[in-house]
């Protein structure tokens, strides 16, 4: 049973739809991303939870109670905003206090539980200081602690890291993950950064054009992409055309060279074009290296990307990335080199539009 | 290039002193009420006028009167507008513009038309009906100043965004606007108030004429009867618009200091 449950939510603007059929279900406790590029209607679903937009239509439930009639201020939803949209008119102590004192919690008890949230966003010695003394990063996790110290029973973050560098980023992504755990609470994290969604959720929702084009834990989002939307969105994929020569049989041609897919393919026959998608990482040009299906080609370019040296491949109109560990003995091919790429079959996605 | 900065100065001096000189002037002239020595005498005469102490209060009294009910339509308009209604802030910022380009003296005509004796409001029929009208009088020719400064105030922080954060928390409009909007764009608000202070104390055409014992038609009356008196007069309306001005400068000062990147 679904702790947070949206049916088939719609919403236009005027005569523009930018919500379809939006469907899912988030059980208690679970860290949920919203990806996807700007404009996919991120925000809008999120506004929605939290009662800023009224649906077109659809329900929102949570833990059983129907949220339609209720106004943002009637939720249990704490809510955390990419301009952190603190006060600048309270110190730190202020703004964690605002919603307790809104709901008339006594001073002994508004005390009590700031002093637990700024333990923990680890701020409890900067009380006293305002929104303006504070770097970005602190401010974003007063705004944390500010959302959590109602105990809200949804939290929702609007892109939460994207006015930050890129360091704290990355260490405050991996805090907001390590607090939700620890309290347990069901959250919704909107995001454009795809390895910000794949690091941090128990679930992803990956949207495109108003819609959610798939579903999954970030293991399944990564690996088994449901769309070319998806797969292209999520990691570095490529994508390549090939020819269906017997879908019965699962074989087709790649620039050419013929390549069995292992398993038949449904509902295409005999000289069909399909799409196939393959990791930079599942491939190798490495002597003996793994991998049932060779394709040769020619070294296009290649760069070096810290760990790792991609290689892009010219295999008859396709150019394939490939990715090779850097081990200081490694030798990068050079271009206009002629190498034999290898990988297995399994790992070529067929990709459905 | 020296000879620029040299021309700058010279043009600098003439406007001041264009300003300066008979400010000077009516200076030295109120201090020489006694007949051969510089002497506050013009001064104490006026202070311990009983109409100069009643007029005086009446309109400061007026002057915070039309302050805080001014705030009280024009914070929430201003906020209103930009939280729900972008679209017809135009239209808004024209209506606040109006008693700049309507000369005082058709508005008032206008209300005594409006809310005389005989009207549906007769206003006018009573002695505290006609200190209100002359308050909202006083609103409306605030309007343009006050409108302007909340409003630049309320660019500089987020409110609709401040809004939903505090509406997520559980706040309702009241405290939003109270607690979370209205000490936020303070200096906007004490700027416009200090300007509507200034305009209050010496505006001349809507109390005379709804004849109210304000300070304004005074300062005429004085000016027209007297001869040192006016100029210690008019040497203490100076220095009651230029501490004004101070405290604005003051107010920003403060708080740019107190939110330089809000
Ligand atoms: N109040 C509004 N009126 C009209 N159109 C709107 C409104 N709010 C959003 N939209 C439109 O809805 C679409 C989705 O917007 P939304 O803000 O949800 O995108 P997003 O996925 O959050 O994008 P971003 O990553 O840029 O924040 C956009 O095309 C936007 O123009
Ligand atoms: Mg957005």
């Amino acid at each position: 049973m679904a702790f947070l449950k949206l049916t088939n939510i719609q919403k236009s603007f005027g005569p523009v739809q930018v919500v379809h059929n939006f469907d899912m279900g988030i059980s208690k406790g679970e860290f949920v991303s919203f990806l996807g590029p700007s404009g996919c209607g991120k925000t809008t679903v999120l506004r929605m939870i939290a009662g800023f937009e009224t649906p077109s239509g659809g329900s929102i439930v949570i833990d059983g109670k129907d949220q339609g009639t209720l106004k943002p201020n009637q939720r249990n939803i704490g809510m955390v905003f990419q301009a952190y949209a603190l006060f600048p008119n309270m110190n730190v102590h202020d703004n964690v206090a605002f919603g307790l004192k809104v709901a008339g919690a006594s001073k002994a008890d508004i005390d009590t539980r700031v002093k637990q949230m700024l333990g923990l966003i680890k701020l409890g010695h900067l009380a006293d200081r305002f929104p303006y003394q504070l770097s970005g990063g602190q401010q974003q996790r007063v705004a944390l602690a500010r959302a959590l110290a109602v105990k809200p029973q949804v939290l929702l973050l609007d892109e939460p890291l994207s006015a930050l560098d890129a360091k704290i980023r990355i260490s405050l992504r991996e805090e907001i993950r390590q607090i939700q755990q620890q309290l347990g609470i069901t959250t919704v994290f909107v995001t454009h950064d795809q390895e910000e969604a794949l690091s941090i959720s128990d679930r992803i929702v990956v949207m495109n054009a108003g819609r959610a084009d798939q579903i999954g834990t970030p293991f399944e989002i990564y690996n088994t992409p449901a769309t070319r939307f998806v797969a292209s969105f999520v990691g570095t994929l490529n994508i390549i055309e090939a020819k269906v020569i017997d879908p019965a049989a699962g074989s087709v041609t790649i620039g050419g060279q013929p390549v069995s897919l292992k398993e038949p393919i449904a509902s295409l026959k005999g000289g069909d074009s399909i799409s196939l998608a393959l990791r930079p990482e599942a491939g190798s040009i490495a002597d003996g290296s793994r991998g049932d299906t060779a394709l040769p080609g020619e070294v296009v370019s290649t760069s070096f990307l810290g760990s790792v040296i991609r290689t892009k491949l010219r295999v008859g109109s396709d150019v394939i990335s490939f990715d090779m560990f850097n081990n200081p003995g490694t030798v990068p091919p050079v271009a206009g080199e002629n190498v034999t790429l290898r990988f297995a079959a399994k790992d070529l996605l067929v990709i459905r539009e | 290039m020296k000879a620029q900065r040299l021309g700058a100065w010279i043009a600098i001096a003439i406007g001041a002193s264009y300003f300066i000189i008979p400010l000077l002037g009516t200076l030295e002239f109120s201090l020489r009420m006694r007949r051969g020595a510089y002497s506050f005498d013009a001064y104490q005469s006026v202070f311990s006028d009983i109409q100069f102490r009643e007029t005086f209060g009446y309109s400061m009294l007026m002057a915070v009167l039309t302050i805080i009910f001014g705030m009280l339509l024009v914070v929430p308009t201003a906020y209103w507008v930009r939280l729900r209604l972008p679209q017809v802030r135009p239209v808004v910022e024209f209506v606040t513009l109006l008693p700049l380009v309507i000369p005082a003296i058709v508005i008032v005509f206008g209300y005594l038309r409006l809310y005389n004796s005989s009207s549906i409001l007769p206003l006018t029929g009573s002695t505290s009906g006609t200190n209100t009208l002359l308050m909202f009088s006083y609103m409306t020719l605030s309007l343009p100043y006050m409108y302007r400064a909340v409003d630049t105030a309320m660019r500089a922080i987020d409110v609709r965004t401040l809004t939903e954060a505090a509406e997520s928390l559980g706040a309702k409009w009241p405290t939003i606007l109270f607690r979370c909007i209205f000490p936020n764009v303070m200096s906007g608000v004490l700027s416009g108030a200090f300007i509507t202070f200034a305009i209050v104390m010496g505006e001349f055409t809507m109390a005379a004429l709804l004849n109210r014992p304000a300070f304004g038609p005074y300062l005429q009356l004085v000016g027209a009867n007297k001869a040192y008196e006016p100029s210690a007069l008019a040497v203490i309306a100076f220095a009651i618009t230029w501490l004004s001005m101070g405290l604005i400068q003051l107010v920003s000062r403060f708080q740019k200091s107190v939110s330089p990147k809000a």
